[in-house]
C-alpha cells in the first residue's frame, strides 16, 4: 500500500513539473514582449534594451524556463509587470480569500450534493428523484456567471438582502462576513451541486444492483441502511474522484464568481493579469491552481486507495 | 388435522410480473416444519424469484402482483416495511449463490454475520461475536476463531459459501432458503458444502427451500421437490416420487438429461494424428529462462488423431483454459512444441502462424454473449471467416453462411438478427457455426456448455458429435463437467494445478481411475440416487496430490 | 441454378430511437439552434450591427424589435441569430474535432509501441486534469483572441477527455471473446479496431460529444463574458449578455433573451445525451 502511494506521490510531482512546463510555453508563446508592453509609447530602445536585460528577456527562451523553474523551487515567482511587486506578495494577500471562498462553497456544496445523490438513488424514478434530477441537469447546464448574476439580480437588486459587491477585505465581524460571503458561496455552490449531486446517483444506483446490496437487505436492513453501510463504502473512491472532479469545475466557476461580485480573490487577480498581460503573476496564478487542482486529485487517489481492502492489503 | 400436519409455509395461487408478463404463474405449495422443499427447474423458470417472495421480496422489475404467502401465521405480502425488516434475516434468511458477490468486499466478513444479529437486536453484540464463532465451527470453517476477520478476496469460494449459511443461522431463523447455493462451486467443493448444509438443516430442523437446477444435488437434500417451468408448477411431489416415478413430461425430460450418456463415438486408433503437442509450458507474466512469471501448465503433452476428441477435464484453476488459448495462439507459450497436420505450430508468437495454420485451427469459446459482436448480423458474424479464408463474397458467401446455418440446425430466417435476439442454446451454434465456417481440421471447444441448461447442453453435445461424423473434425474438448467429458470424448486427460495427473480412455476412467484425484473427481459427480451423498462422505477421500 | 432458396438479405429497418417525450423536445430545441446557426445571417431581420433606435436603447420588445434593443440601440434578436453560428457552431466544431483526434491518438498510441502509449496516457490524464477555464485564460494570454486560436486551443484542451473516453470503452470492449475470437482467426489491427471495436463505441462517442458539447458552450460562453472569447463587432451569447449587464437590473429583454437561449441550448443537449447513455446502459 506504501509503495502504492508513494508511486502517486512521485507520479503527482512529475506531473506538476508537466504543467509548469505547460503553462510557461504556451503563456509565453505570443509574439510581442512584455518589456514593450510594459513601457508603452514612449519608450526609447535604450531603456527598452535595459528593461529586457533586466527581465532577463534578452536570454534564449530555454535558459528563461529553468530561471523561472528554479525561481520557484524556491518560492520566487518574480515581478509583477503590473505594478512591481514582487508576485509572491501580491498572490498571498489574495489567496487567502478564494481559499475561503472555494473553502466553504465545497463545505456547502459536498454535504447538500451527497444528501441529494443518496436520498434519489434510494427511489428511482420517484417525484423527489425526477424533480432532483431536473434541478440538477438545470444547475448543471447553466453557465456559472449566469447564476451569479441572477443571484445578484434576485438577492441583491430586486430584495435588498444581500450586498452585490463582496469587499470581503473590509468586513470585521462575523456577521458581516456571512452578509458578504453568502451570495458567492450560493452561487459557487449551486453549479457544483448539480453536477456532483448527479454523479452520486449514477454511481450509487449502480452500486445498489450489486448482489452483497441485495443481501443486506435480505437480513432485514432498511434500504437507507443497505445504502449508506454498505454500498456506499464501496463508492468512496468513485465518488471521492467524481467529487475531485466537481472540483474542478468549482474552481472554474470562483473565476466569474469573483469577477461578478469584485471579490478579492485570486482568479479575479488572474483574469486582469491575462487582459494586463502580466505573464509572471499569470503564470504564478495558474501554477497555484493546477497544483491546487492536482493535490486534491491525489488525496481522491490516495482516499481510494485507503478506502479499498484488496488494495490497502496489497 | 394436527398440529403436525398443519402446513408451516402456504403459498397459493402467487403470481409475479416482470415487464407486462407473468414470469411466475399461479404458483401454490406447502412445506411443513422442518420440511426441505427443492424448487427446481431450468434458467427463466422463476425459481429463484418465487423462493425470493417468501421474504416479501422481489428483485428491481419484478412485482408481486396476485397470490398469498403464508409463513407461520403470518400473511408475507401483508406485512408492513417494518414489520418486514424484523421477518427478513430473523425468521427467515437466505444464502445466496454466489457468496463472493453477496459479501460486501470492503467490510470484514465477522462484521457482515454479526450485523445479522445487532441489526435485529436479538443478542448483544458481544453474544454475536461468539455465536459467530461457534458457526464457524459448526461449519466446518479453518481457524473459526480468526476466519472472520478476512475479507471476501481472502476466502475461497467454498468456504465463503458456508460462511453465508453461517450468517443466515445466526438468529436461528426458521426458515431458510439456499438459492443455487453450491453451483459455483467445483464439484469436489460441492461435495464438503453440502455435505455441511445437510447435517446443519438436520441438526436445527429449519424448514428450508433449496433452489437448484441439479436434480442430483437435489435429490440428496430435499423431502419433497416442485418441479417449475416457465414460471408454472409442472410437478409436486414427495423426492422418491419425482425422482423414480415422474408424472409430468417435462420431469421425465430433466431426468432423462441427467442420466450418464455416452454418445456413440468412432474408433481410430490407427487414424494419423491431427493435433500434437510436447512439453508444453505456459502461464502468465513476462517469461524468463523459459518459465513464465505465473506458470499455469506444466509439461503438457497429448496427441488427437483425426475424427477423434480428447477430452480435458480439471477444475477451477487447473489450467485447462489455459492449454486452450496457447494452442489458439492467444498467450504464448514459454516451453514445448506443437504440430498440426504435420507441420509445427508455432505456439511462441502467433503472428508467425500461417493462415492455414489458423484456418485449420479454430477455437470456440464458452460465453457466446461475448463471443459475438452484438453490432453484426448473424450473417455478417458467419460471412467473415469465409471471406478471410476462403474468399467467398456476394451470393455465393450467402449461399455458404445458409448451409452452415442448417448445419448446426438453425432456421435460415436467424442470418439477419442480431446475436442479441438469440436464445443462449442458439447463440452457442452460431459461436460453432463460425468456427465450422473455417472447414477447420481441429476444434477447440473451451467449457461450451456450461453456460447452459442441461437439456439444451446436451443437444449441443450431441450436435458436435454429429458434426465429427460428418466433417471428421477432431476436438479438443475442454470441460469441468465429467458428465460431457464422458459424453463424447474418446480420451479423457485430468488436469490438477496446471499438471496431468491421468489420462485414459472415458470407460477406463470413470469405471477404474487409477489416480486419486479422478477418483475424488469421479465420486464428487451427483448422482440422482438418494443417499449418494452419504456414500460418498462414509468414504474418507484419499488426499490429493 | 436455383438461387430462390437463399432469402435475400432485407434492407435494414431504420429504427427511431424510442426517446423519452423531454429528450424529444430537447432534439427539437438543438435543431431549431442548429438551424439558427446555419441560417441566422441570412434570415435575421435586421443588421445586427445597425442601431435601430438609437434613442431607445434597452427598450422593451416591439413589433419593429421582437426581442427588444440593446444597450446601444441594436436590435437583440438580430444579434442572438447571428451569434448561434459562435455559441451553436463552435463548440460543435470543436467538440467534434477533439473527438475525431482523440479518436486517431487513441488508436494510433495501441498501435504503436506500449511506451509511447503509456507516456502520452499520462500526458492526456495531465492536460485533463487542469482546470479548463483557467488553462484556458492562460492559453489565450499566450496566443490572443481570435476565432482560430479559439478553436485550437479548446480542440487541444478537450483532445484528453475524448481520448480518456474512447480508451475507456475501447477496452472495455477489447476484454470480449468476439475480439479474441478476431485474433485468433488472424485479423490485423485496423481489421479488429474499426470493424469489431469501433462499431461498440459509438454510442459511447456520441453521449462523449455531447457532454463536451455543454462543457465547452460554457466556456466559451464564459471567456465571452470576461471579453477574453469572441472579441466584437461580433458577439456570442456569452458576450451579448456580458454587454447587455447594464440592463438586469431593468429586467432588459436584451439580458434575458441572450441568457435563455444559453439555457436552452445546454438543457437541450443535456437531455439528448441523457436518452442516448440511458439506451447505451440498457443494452
Amino acid at each position: 500500500m506504501i509503495r502504492l502511494i508513494l508511486k502517486r506521490l512521485v507520479l503527482g510531482v512529475l506531473t506538476l513539473w508537466l504543467v509548469a512546463t505547460l503553462v510557461f510555453l504556451v503563456s509565453g508563446a505570443l509574439p510581442g514582449d512584455a518589456a514593450a508592453s510594459l513601457l508603452g509609447q514612449d519608450a526609447t530602445p535604450a531603456t527598452l534594451a535595459a528593461l529586457r536585460a533586466q527581465m532577463g528577456l534578452d536570454q534564449p527562451e530555454f535558459i528563461r524556463y529553468w530561471t523561472w523553474l528554479g525561481g520557484i523551487l524556491h518560492g520566487n515567482f518574480g515581478i509583477s509587470l503590473a505594478n512591481g511587486q514582487p508576485v509572491a506578495q501580491v498572490i498571498a494577500t489574495r489567496l487567502p480569500n478564494s481559499l475561503m471562498l472555494a473553502g466553504l462553497s465545497a463545505l456547502v456544496a459536498i454535504p447538500v450534493s451527497l444528501v441529494l445523490g443518496i436520498a434519489s438513488a434510494m427511489k428511482p424514478n420517484s417525484v423527489f428523484d425526477r424533480l432532483t434530477t431536473l434541478l440538477s441537469i438545470i444547475a448543471l447546464s447553466t453557465p456559472s456567471f449566469l447564476i451569479a448574476t441572477l443571484f445578484v439580480l434576485v438577492l441583491s437588486v430586486w430584495t435588498g438582502w444581500f450586498p452585490a459587491l463582496s469587499s470581503v477585505d473590509r468586513v470585521h465581524s462575523l456577521g458581516g462576513l456571512f452578509q458578504v460571503m453568502t451570495l458567492p458561496v450560493l452561487a459557487l455552490s449551486l453549479s457544483v451541486i448539480g453536477q456532483m449531486a448527479r454523479m452520486t446517483r449514477a454511481i450509487l444506483l449502480q452500486q445498489m444492483n450489486e448482489p452483497y446490496v441485495e443481501t443486506a437487505v435480505l437480513k432485514g436492513s432498511s434500504g437507507l441502511r443497505a445504502a449508506v453501510l454498505h454500498a456506499l463504502p464501496n463508492v468512496a473512491g468513485p465518488i471521492v474522484n467524481a467529487s475531485a472532479l466537481s472540483l474542478n469545475a468549482l474552481i472554474s466557476g470562483v473565476v466569474f464568481v469573483e469577477v461578478i461580485f469584485a471579490y478579492p480573490g485570486l482568479t479575479k487577480l488572474m483574469v486582469d493579469s491575462v487582459s494586463n498581460r502580466d505573464l509572471p503573476l499569470m503564470q504564478a496564478c495558474a501554477l497555484i491552481f493546477c497544483a491546487g487542482f492536482l493535490i486534491l486529485v491525489l488525496i481522491a487517489d490516495i482516499i481510494a486507495i485507503l478506502t479499498n481492502p484488496k488494495l490497502r492489503t496489497a | 388435522m394436527s398440529e403436525q400436519d398443519k402446513p408451516f409455509i402456504e403459498v397459493s395461487n402467487l403470481t409475479i410480473a416482470a415487464g407486462g408478463r407473468d414470469i411466475v404463474r399461479n404458483v401454490s405449495f406447502a412445506a411443513k416444519k422442518g420440511e426441505v422443499i427443492a424448487l427446481i427447474g431450468e434458467s427463466g423458470s422463476g425459481k429463484s424469484t418465487i423462493a425470493l417472495s417468501l421474504m416479501g421480496y422481489a428483485r428491481r422489475g419484478c412485482r408481486i402482483t396476485g397470490g398469498e404467502i403464508r409463513v407461520g401465521d403470518r400473511d408475507v405480502l401483508g406485512l408492513s416495511r417494518a414489520a418486514l425488516r424484523g421477518f427478513r434475516g430473523k425468521d427467515i434468511a437466505y444464502v445466496a449463490q454466489s457468496a463472493a458477490a453477496a459479501f460486501n468486499p470492503v467490510k470484514r466478513i465477522r462484521s457482515q454475520i454479526v450485523e445479522a444479529a445487532t441489526l435485529h437486536r436479538s443478542m448483544s453484540r458481544e453474544e454475536a461475536g461468539r455465536r459467530q464463532k461457534a458457526l464457524m465451527k459448526t461449519m466446518a470453517l479453518p481457524e473459526p476463531d480468526s476466519i472472520g476477520e478476512r475479507y471476501v478476496h481472502q476466502v475461497s469460494g467454498g468456504q465463503l459459501q458456508r460462511m453465508m449459511a453461517a450468517m443466515a443461522m445466526i438468529n436461528t431463523p426458521e426458515v431458510m432458503i439456499f438459492d443455487e447455493p453450491t453451483t459455483a462451486l467445483d464439484v469436489t467443493t460441492q461435495v464438503e458444502v453440502l455435505t455441511a448444509f445437510k447435517a446443519m438443516i438436520r441438526e436445527r430442523g429449519v424448514t428450508a427451500i433449496y433452489v437448484s437446477h441439479d436434480l442430483g444435488v437435489v435429490a440428496q437434500v430435499a423431502d419433497r421437490i416442485i418441479v417449475l417451468k416457465d414460471g408454472e408448477v409442472m410437478e409436486n411431489a414427495p423426492a422418491e416420487d419425482v425422482l423414480e416415478r415422474p408424472r409430468s413430461g417435462f420431469t421425465r425430460s430433466l431426468l432423462d438429461a441427467s442420466e450418464t450418456r455416452r454418445l456413440d463415438l468412432s474408433e481410430g486408433h490407427d487414424r494419423d494424428v491431427v493435433l500434437q503437442a510436447d512439453g508444453v509450458v505456459a502461464g502468465y507474466g513476462r517469461i524468463r529462462n523459459g518459465l513464465p512469471g505465473y506458470p499455469v501448465l506444466h509439461d503438457i503433452s497429448f496427441r488427437i488423431r483425426q475424427g477423434q476428441t480428447l477430452g480435458l477435464i480439471g477444475e477451477s484453476g487447473s489450467g485447462k483454459s489455459t492449454l486452450g488459448r496457447v494452442l489458439a495462439g492467444l498467450l504464448p507459450a514459454a516451453q514445448g512444441r506443437a504440430m498440426l497436420n504435420g507441420r509445427p505450430l508455432d505456439l511462441r508468437d502467433a503472428r508467425r502462424r500461417s493462415k492455414l495454420d489458423r484456418r485449420e485451427l479454430q477455437i470456440v469459446f464458452q460465453m457466446a454473449d461475448t463471443a459475438l459482436n452484438p453490432r453484426l448480423s448473424n450473417a455478417e458474424i458467419l460471412g467473415r471467416p469465409l471471406t478471410f479464408y476462403h474468399g467467398l463474397r456476394g451470393g455465393a458467401r450467402r449461399q455458404r453462411v445458409m448451409e452452415l446455418l442448417d448445419m448446426v440446425r438453425l432456421p435460415a430466417h436467424l442470418a439477419d438478427l442480431s446475436p442479441r435476439e438469440l436464445s443462449g442454446g442458439q447463440k452457442q451454434r452460431i459461436n460453432l457455426a463460425r468456427a465450422l465456417a473455417a472447414n477447420p481440421s481441429v476444434v477447440i471447444c473451451d467449457e461450451v456448455t456450461s453456460a447452459l441448461d442441461t437439456v439444451v447442453a446436451n443437444a449441443v453435445v450431441e450436435l458436435l458429435v454429429e458434426l465429427q461424423r460428418e466433417l471428421g473434425l477432431s476436438y479438443l474438448f475442454i470441460s469441468h463437467d465429467l458428465g460431457k467429458i464422458e459424453a463424447m470424448c474418446n480420451e479423457v486427460m485430468v488436469l490438477l494445478k496446471g499438471r496431468e495427473v491421468e489420462r485414459a480412455a472415458r470407460d477406463r476412467l470413470t469405471a477404474a481411475p487409477e489416480h486419486a484425484y479422478t477418483r475424488q473427481l469421479v465420486r464428487a459427480v451427483p448422482q440422482l440416487r438418494r443417499g449418494w451423498l452419504e456414500e460418498v462422505t462414509s468414504v474418507p477421500a484419499a488426499p490429493t496430490a | 441454378m436455383d438461387s430462390t432458396a437463399v432469402p435475400a438479405r432485407p434492407t435494414r429497418r431504420l429504427r427511431l430511437p424510442r426517446w423519452p417525450v423531454l429528450s424529444l423536445i430537447g432534439a427539437v430545441v438543438f435543431l431549431f439552434w442548429a438551424i439558427i446557426a446555419i441560417f441566422g445571417d441570412w434570415l435575421a431581420p435586421h443588421d445586427p450591427g445597425a442601431f435601430i433606435d438609437s434613442w431607445n436603447v434597452l427598450g422593451p420588445m416591439t413589433h419593429q424589435t421582437w426581442l427588444g434593443t440593446d444597450y446601444l440601440g441594436r436590435d437583440v434578436l438580430s444579434r442572438i441569430m447571428t451569434g448561434a453560428k459562435y455559441t451553436v457552431g463552435l463548440p460543435f466544431v470543436t467538440a467534434g474535432l477533439a473527438l475525431f483526434f482523440g479518436l486517431l491518438l487513441g488508436v494510433g498510441a495501441t498501435l504503436l509501441s506500449e511506451p509511447l502509449d503509456t507516456a502520452l496516457s499520462w500526458l492526456m490524464d495531465t492536460v485533463n486534469s487542469l482546470p479548463s477555464t483557467i488553462f484556458a485564460l492562460v492559453a489565450v494570454a499566450g496566443f490572443g483572441t481570435s476565432i482560430p486560436v479559439l478553436i485550437i486551443v479548446i480542440t487541444a484542451l478537450y483532445i484528453p477527455s475524448a481520448y480518456r473516453n474512447v480508451r475507456a470503452a475501447a477496452l472495455n470492449v477489447s476484454r470480449m471473446e468476439y475480439i479474441d475470437a478476431a485474433r485468433v482467426r488472424g485479423e490485423g489491427h485496423l481489421h479488429v479496431i474499426f470493424r469489431e471495436i469501433l462499431p461498440n463505441i459509438v454510442p459511447n462517442m456520441l453521449t462523449h460529444f455531447g457532454i463536451m458539447f455543454i462543457y465547452i458552450a460554457l466556456l466559451l460562453s464564459g471567456l465571452s463574458f470576461l471579453g477574453l472569447g469572441v472579441q466584437p463587432p461580433e458577439a456570442d451569447w456569452g458576450a451579448l449578455i456580458s454587454e447587455n449587464m447594464v440592463g438586469l437590473s431593468y429586467g432588459a429583454p436584451a439580458i434575458f433573451a441572450p441568457a435563455l437561449s444559453l439555457l436552452s441550448l445546454t438543457i437541450a443537449m443535456t437531455l439528448m445525451v441523457d436518452a442516448v447513455s440511458h439506451q447505451n446502459r440498457e443494452r
